[in-house]
Formats: structure tokens, C-alpha cells, sequence
């Protein structure tokens, strides 16, 4: 009976790793940066160059930051969910507009609208590298601490947003 | 002639295409410990690429980026660190011997270990066999004549 109890048990071990495995995105690897400090930066705002603003300025509020470029697709994709979002005023967006030239990317928000409270310019992708991104767009959900807290890879559809986003926002501003 | 003239300049083309795609330090001792860092990154966004081989946006800011940080002096592990801090031990190709890791280090090992268990485990019951009683009188009787009765049936 063993003979063919054992190499069934290993079968059925082996099916149940490979199931899980198949349903793991290998593209999205998680961030070493939840629950740390959110990284500095310093940088000129999108819409007036002459000021800046810094992850310091949000110390207080929960807020959102979204890695967006105007040659990113995906970022279309995602636009109107984040616009409804905007709408719903239930957490501030803010944008880091990456590796991007502002002239595209204020015509970008001309063209599809801004959902953004303010946008920042990371021109050679610096701070990008300080947050860990690699896949545009990237969302970061930042607490009053300043920590990040998650970290959305890929486009911010509306289920991420009903059954992760909002409800950890809600929390952190209780 | 003309050929030859066309040849030497696509050769040109490629070499300065070549060129443009490995932004080089200046310092060739710079530019070792760059590739050698570089070929132990992985490219996050071409995910089977190193960071030296890929021609990704992302692993040309990377490549920039530990250029940078050689020529501000920093050390080899103070770079890996960096990358580390931000993308995860994903980074590594050769992840850190951790908890979490435990099962990719000794996984083979342990599997190489139970299959050579199984096959000594094999090998003894099937020589313990061999060893066994031989058939008593009777016994061996009756296989010849089971035997023998085998032989006997009619051919096909």
C-alpha cells in the first residue's frame, strides 16, 4: 500500500508548490521599504518649478504618492481611477513625475486632467531609485509618520483600491 | 573599394553604438569594480538580465548610479547595501543565507541527501531478498512443474 501511498504524497506535495507558484507575479517583487521611513527628497514641483516640496510637508497626513510619466501606458490605464479618486477627496495624491519632461507632462495633464494635488519632478530618476521604482506606475500609500505603509506595483485598478488601498487609508487616518 | 568603405563604416557605426551603451568610467579601475558589481544586480524590469548586461532605462540609471557611488569612494558591500535597501535581496543573484532563504541553500542538498537515502534503503532490502531461505523440496516441485506447464500451452 506504501508503494503507492509515497509517490502520491509527493505527487500531490509537488502539485501544491506548483499551484502556488503559478499564481505568484514573479514581476512583482515586494519592496524592502514597507513599514520604513519613506526617503527623503527635495524637489521642484511640476506646476511651479520655483518651489519645492518635500515628504517633510506631509508629516501629519496620510497621502498617497504615484510614480507617473507621460510615456507610461499603464499610467493611462490607471488615470481614471485616479481621478475618481480625487473626486472622493478621501486621501491626498500626490505625483512624482519620473524620468519625464515637464513639458510632456503638463501637456499629459492638460490632455486627461490632474488628480494630483501637486506634482514633483524626479528628471533623472533619483529619487525613483530611493523608492525602489522599477515598474511605472508605482503607488505608495504613506502614513503619519511618514512610513510607507504599501506599495502598489503597476497600475492602481479600482479593486486594489477598494480592497487594499482605501481600507489601510481609513485605518491610518483613525 | 566602395564595399570596403561601406563595411569600415558600418564597423565604425557599430563600435560607436557599442560605446554609447555602456556609459564607461574614465578610470578603467572604476570601471572593473562597476561591471563586476553590476553582473552580481539583477534588472529588475528585464528580470533574467544583470544590471550590466540589460539596456533597460532603469538598469542604465543603476549603472550610473554604482559609477557614482565608486567615485565617491564608497566600498563594494556599501553599494550592494544600497541596492539592497531598495529593491530587496531580489536584487541579488546570489541571495543572502537567511531564514528565509533556507529552503533554496539546502533544499538541493536535502533532496540530493533523501534520494541517495532511498536508493541505499533500495539497494539493502533487494540484497536482503537475495539472501533469502532457499525453496524447500516441495516447493521448488511445484514451481517446476508450474513451469513446466507454462511451456506446454500451445504457441500462437
Amino acid at each position: 500500500m506504501t508503494r503507492f501511498l509515497v509517490p502520491l504524497a509527493v505527487f500531490i506535495v509537488m502539485v501544491a508548490f506548483l499551484a502556488v507558484g503559478l499564481g505568484l507575479n514573479p514581476r512583482e517583487v515586494p519592496s524592502p521599504l514597507i513599514n520604513k521611513p519613506a526617503p527623503a527628497f527635495v524637489l521642484p514641483q511640476l506646476h511651479q518649478p520655483d518651489k519645492t516640496f518635500s515628504q517633510e510637508d506631509m508629516k501629519g497626513k496620510v497621502w498617497l504618492l504615484n510614480v507617473w510619466a507621460s510615456w507610461c501606458v499603464s499610467c493611462r490605464e490607471e488615470h481614471p481611477v485616479l481621478m475618481d479618486l480625487a473626486k472622493s477627496n478621501a486621501v491626498p495624491i500626490y505625483g512624482l513625475n519620473y524620468k519625464d519632461k515637464p513639458e510632456d507632462a503638463l501637456a499629459w495633464l492638460r490632455q486627461f486632467g490632474n488628480p494630483y494635488t501637486l506634482s514633483i519632478i524626479d528628471r533623472d530618476g533619483r529619487v525613483g531609485i530611493d523608492y525602489g521604482v522599477y515598474g511605472v506606475p508605482e503607488t505608495f500609500v504613506i502614513d503619519k509618520q511618514g512610513a510607507i505603509r504599501y506599495k502598489q506595483i503597476g497600475p492602481v485598478t479600482p479593486a486594489a483600491l477598494k480592497d487594499k488601498i482605501l481600507p489601510l487609508v481609513k485605518e491610518l487616518q483613525s | 573599394m566602395k564595399l570596403l568603405a561601406l563595411v569600415a563604416a558600418l564597423l565604425f557605426a557599430c563600435a560607436a553604438a557599442a560605446q554609447n551603451a555602456v556609459p564607461t568610467a574614465a578610470d578603467p579601475m572604476t570601471n572593473k569594480r562597476a561591471v563586476q558589481l553590476g553582473e552580481k544586480l539583477r534588472c529588475l524590469v528585464c528580470q533574467n538580465q544583470s544590471i550590466e548586461e540589460s539596456n533597460a532605462e532603469l538598469a542604465v540609471d543603476l549603472r550610473r548610479q554604482i559609477r557614482e557611488m565608486i567615485a565617491e569612494g564608497r566600498s563594494d558591500a556599501n553599494i550592494i547595501d544600497f541596492m539592497v535597501q531598495r529593491y530587496g535581496d531580489f536584487v541579488l543573484y546570489q541571495p543572502p543565507f537567511k531564514a528565509a532563504t533556507l529552503l533554496l541553500w539546502l533544499g538541493p542538498g536535502v533532496l540530493f541527501a533523501s534520494g541517495l537515502g532511498v536508493l541505499i534503503y533500495n539497494l539493502r532490502r533487494r540484497r536482503a531478498q537475495r539472501d533469502e531461505q532457499p525453496l524447500t523440496a516441495t516447493q521448488q516441485k511445484q514451481a517446476e512443474r508450474l513451469l513446466a506447464a507454462g511451456s506446454e500451452q500451445p504457441r500462437r
